[in-house]
């Protein structure tokens, strides 16, 4: 462990807007990517299920 | 039938289906554990940058969000061509898979960079060769979904996505030598294949560790993909109709016609 405290790691020496604004925006994005292609996923499986145009 | 013969089988859109289905669930546990221990390493033993201070520590998402986004783009490229030149449908929509994916990998990298360049030489952004190149290669990838989704007709819309997935795969050497061919204000590159890293060895293996992880990722979103687009292309045909009666969490098929 190289930092002494909690707050030590979010301050980031200083750098926190930087290093948690890439960390939480890969975050999201790594989150909402999945869940769409998911959900995509499960449309095309209702629309079959449904009978749809066949 | 010999083993090697074996492998085309999976060239059926049924079969990969279910392949795919099989598989994602393998690669989300893979995801998770070599991102853990990446960030583990990364954010609490990898030592402070002696020049750059903490702000280095971006480099854990950027260069493996950069990586991906190349890799992606010939991978895209490679079965777009394939597709085409081989009428083989099941790859042109695997290219299409995987499109959105390496966009968002792009995207990451750019939107990491501004974040690191702005500590690290004090602007958001450039206009030299790296930084333009991969912004290029954005544009491609948005190209290129916006021209597959334009045309109807499946099977012309692949072709089309082809064109502009190869002829723009001439960007991706381009970018990686970017920063060899022209003086730019990005570094050169850290990790080869033929030199020593210019790093300490924990920062090396945690970017290694979540360069792991984000291949692990994109597959699992890729098939998760490509299953609902093979669902969507294939749904005249018996298979996915039983497929999609399934309950199954994989989302197998049930039974593969021959």
């Amino acid at each position: 462990m190289i930092w002494n405290s909690p707050a030590e790691f979010f301050a980031m020496g200083g750098y926190a807007l930087y290093v948690w604004g890439s960390y939480a925006v890969a975050a999201a994005c790594m989150a909402i990517e999945p869940v769409l292609a998911v959900r995509h996923h499960l449309r095309a499986r209702r629309a079959l299920a449904a009978g749809g145009e066949r | 039938m010999t083993t090697s013969f074996r492998i085309f089988q999976f060239a059926a859109p049924a079969r990969f289906y279910r392949l795919a289905g099989t598989l994602v669930p393998w690669f989300w546990a893979a995801f998770a554990a070599f991102a853990a221990i990446g960030l583990y390493i990364g954010l609490f033993r990898a030592p402070t940058d002696a020049t750059q201070g903490d702000a280095y520590r971006i480099i854990f998402i950027h260069v493996p969000a950069a990586w991906m986004s190349m890799v992606l783009y010939v991978v895209m490229a490679f079965w777009a061509a394939i597709g085409w030149a081989f009428n083989a449908r099941l790859a042109s929509m695997v290219a299409r898979a995987v499109a959105p994916t390496g966009a968002m990998f792009t995207f990451l990298a750019l939107w990491t960079g501004a974040l690191w360049g702005k500590p690290a030489w004090g602007t958001w952004w450039v206009w030299d060769a790296r930084l333009t190149s991969e912004l290029i290669m954005l544009f491609l990838y948005a190209g290129y979904l916006a021209l597959v989704s334009a045309i109807d007709d499946p099977r012309r819309a692949d072709r089309a996505g082809a064109l502009i997935a190869v002829v723009g795969s001439v960007n991706v050497p381009i970018i990686y030598f970017s920063v060899k061919w022209w003086n730019t204000l990005h570094q050169g590159a850290t990790v080869t294949l033929t030199n020593a890293p210019k790093m300490a060895s924990s920062m090396l293996v945690a970017m290694l560790l979540l360069t792991l992880a984000f291949w692990a990722y994109a597959f699992a979103v890729v098939f998760t993909r490509a299953q609902a687009i093979i669902l969507e292309r294939d749904r005249h045909a018996q298979w996915t109709a039983d497929a999609a009666r399934d309950t199954g969490p994989a989302g197998n098929a049930p039974a593969i016609p021959t």
